[in-house]
């Protein structure tokens, strides 16, 4: 029992840093129609961002809960004007042309981002800083919750409740939806729509960041392909949440994160990555539109 | 239309140009050597050639070999697989080199060595310990000791001075050295009588492996057997003692980097691994070793320093003795290497071209590996 229950609760952390990288999939599709494959390189980016500046703040030699707050908001800064970029220099002059046109181009940022950062960062993987040195919070008998544990868990809900704030209930976020419901009509009633779109790349971006920074902590290595595989898990998890709903990449995340803990702890390894892509399969052949999703024909 | 023609022309031409190769030169041996200069295992790779660079320069300056001088040509395969054929094959086909030093993880081995054999080439492993490498074929060779004699070194240092009883595996069953080392270990272990609680894996590359470590856990053994990299074993130590797991976590030679203390700190404490020399021992030739990388390189030689200072030891030495450079006398001249006097130990090489050495067993705390003892074969 404290073996399932341990089980659950590292799948749990591990599903929210997956939540949060799947809704910058899910907010980039809803607006764009864009699988933004590039967004996995992005959380990379994040998580070298927090690295450098936690090395030049000298974060790790006297952890504080202020150290830890500077690193997410530099990291997720960095991101986010890497987003920005993203979206002004690859995606906006192929707005108007075919949607293939612009998923390979997807492939080639995240491909560029890969490559880039084994140039500038080296491949080899580095450390991430002691920034939040491991407590147990709660110990009984063999469970164990630890310091770390409750932050990756606690910040991702805290990111997620401001993200829902920010979509509900401000103008933005109300634009955001008029975008992502239809461009035309939206610009005919004045929105802006570029804007909008820039800001969501910038939105799902810092929030990939904020992922980074958490498995850093957690994960105390940090590589140029790191964001690959963690990437395709989080937008498995959008795709089983019905992509383009906020609500369903945050289950689909938490989903993800516990079946892969489960399946590791009960069944073998082998099958961990396995299972990321098996239940992508199933939900394309059962659920097409997710857990969450509505079920749209494509007009042709 | 001309213009772009003209381009074209001058284009191939620069590419033939390219393509044409190095002029070689009669005065040099081409010693080709290929390593995880960065990636994953980027420590291992860069002591190898610091070892080696250390022993082909002091050959040189000590007048080459047979008025020849030698000359190593180094390319990155970045721990892949893949990339491992490609500049194995570049380095037979185009740099000519007339003998190969690599790799350190045994996977990298396995995949040049039957390139190597094709073409003739003698290969060199300093510290791929797997015994399927050498089985490659009678151009292959090591200087360090094989898995099963290395996995009985752990099974027995448990039993015998941890009085473990019981022993969970943790292997990474991307890596033929980690998957043979582990089975090695467990039968030693069980003809022993011991009990092995828990198998589990973990691919290379994860960074999570709580799940494992959770039921791991339940199972409460002794010791837990570890036989990866220490990339990944840096991870899974942090994590074991985050999940309150108490016991010590053993491992072979694949720990021995000094990243392994960066990324594990702490958590390291009172854990043991294999290893192939402790820079430690009093022996005279290792301390003068020692001295002299210092020198060079400004840090303490690991076991794979000095497993590639003395693999390019045992090359020169066969070199020197050599009828000719022809592949198959330089082939014979090392199979007939007989008590070198490496500093990890007297290397002399059997029947199946490995090394017959002894192992030492480190312990681990506040952040270095210290000498606990020695284990003859």
């Amino acid at each position: 029992m404290e073996g399932f229950l341990q089980l659950l609760l590292n799948g749990t952390a591990l599903g929210s840093i997956y939540a949060l990288i799947a809704l910058g999939y899910t907010m980039v599709y809803g607006i764009l129609r864009l699988i933004n494959f590039a967004h996995g390189d992005i959380v990379m980016v994040g998580a070298y961002a927090g690295l450098f500046t936690a090395l030049a703040l000298h974060a790790s030699d006297h952890p504080t809960a202020g150290g830890f707050l500077v690193v997410m908001a530099a990291a997720m800064a960095a991101s986010a004007l890497l987003g920005y970029l993203i979206e002004r220099l690859a995606y906006r002059p192929l707005r108007n042309v075919s949607r293939l046109n612009l998923l390979i181009t997807a492939v080639g940022v995240s491909l560029f981002l890969e490559n880039l950062g084994q140039v500038v960062f080296g491949a080899t993987p580095r450390v991430f800083p002691d920034i939040m040195p491991n407590v147990a919070l709660f110990q009984s008998g063999e469970l164990s919750i630890t310091n770390q544990q409750v932050t990756v868990f606690g910040t991702s809900i805290f990111l997620m409740v401001v993200l829902e704030w920010i979509v509900q209930k401000t103008k933005l976020g109300r634009a955001m939806r008029a975008v992502s419901h239809s461009h035309e009509t939206a610009s005919l009633v004045g929105i802006p729509t570029d804007t909008i779109i820039s800001f969501t790349f910038v939105l799902g971006s810092a929030l990939a960041a904020a992922a980074g920074i958490l498995v850093g902590i957690s994960y105390p290595r940090v590589d140029p392909l790191m964001g690959v595989m963690i990437g395709i898990k989080a937008f498995v998890a959008a795709v089983l949440g019905g992509i383009g709903s906020i609500r369903g990449a945050v289950v689909g995340g938490f989903l993800m994160g516990i079946s892969e803990s489960m399946v590791v702890g009960y069944g073998s390894s082998t099958y961990r990555d396995a299972l990321a892509f098996a239940i992508l399969i199933l939900i394309l052949i059962f659920k097409p539109a997710g857990l969450f999703g509505k079920y749209q024909p494509e007009k042709v | 239309m001309q213009r772009r023609f003209l381009a074209f022309t001058a284009l191939a031409t620069l590419i033939l140009g390219l393509s044409c190769g190095p002029k070689l030169n009669p005065n040099e041996i081409r010693i080709g050597e290929y390593g995880s200069l960065t990636g994953a295992q980027a420590t291992f790779g860069v002591s190898t050639q610091n070892g080696i660079q250390l022993a082909v320069d002091e050959a040189n300056a000590a007048g080459g070999v047979n008025g020849k001088t030698l000359k190593v040509i180094a390319y990155d395969d970045q721990g892949e697989g893949s990339e491992v054929a490609v500049v194995v094959t570049k380095l037979i086909t185009e740099d000519k080199v007339q003998v190969i030093l690599g790799e350190v993880a045994s996977s990298l081995s396995l995949a040049a060595a039957p390139i190597c054999q094709d073409h003739k080439i003698p290969m060199i492993s300093p510290s791929s310990t797997d015994p399927k490498v050498t089985q490659k074929g009678d151009y292959i060779f090591r200087v360090c000791f094989i898995d099963p004699f290395q996995g009985r070194v752990m099974a027995d240092f448990a039993m015998d001075q941890l009085k473990a009883k019981s022993a969970a595996i943790l292997r990474d069953q991307k890596s033929d050295y980690s998957m043979g080392l582990a089975d090695f270990f467990i039968k030693r272990f069980q003809e022993r009588k011991g009990a092995i609680v828990s198998d589990q894996s973990y691919v290379a590359g994860d960074v999570d492996f709580k799940s494992q470590l959770t039921i791991i856990r339940g199972q409460k053994p002794d010791v837990i057997f570890v036989p990866g990299y220490y990339g990944d074993v840096g991870l899974i130590v942090k994590q074991a003692r985050e999940l309150g797991i108490k016991v010590p976590l053993l491992g072979g030679d694949g720990w021995d980097s000094s990243k392994l203390y960066e990324i594990g700190g702490e958590a390291l404490d009172g854990c043991y691994f294999s290893s192939h020399y402790s820079p430690e021992s009093t022996d005279p030739k290792v301390q003068d070793f020692v001295k002299r990388y210092q020198a060079k390189f400004g840090q303490v030689p690991d076991a794979l320093a000095t497993l590639g200072y003395d693999a390019a030891g045992v090359l020169v030495a066969a070199l020197k003795s050599a009828k000719s450079l022809d592949g198959a006398d330089i082939r014979d001249a090392i199979a007939a290497t007989k008590d070198y006097p490496g500093v990890t130990g007297s290397i002399s090489l059997d029947a199946d071209r490995n090394a017959v050495k002894p192992a030492v067993v480190l312990k681990i705390s506040g952040g270095k590996a210290s000498y606990v003892t020695t284990i003859n074969p």
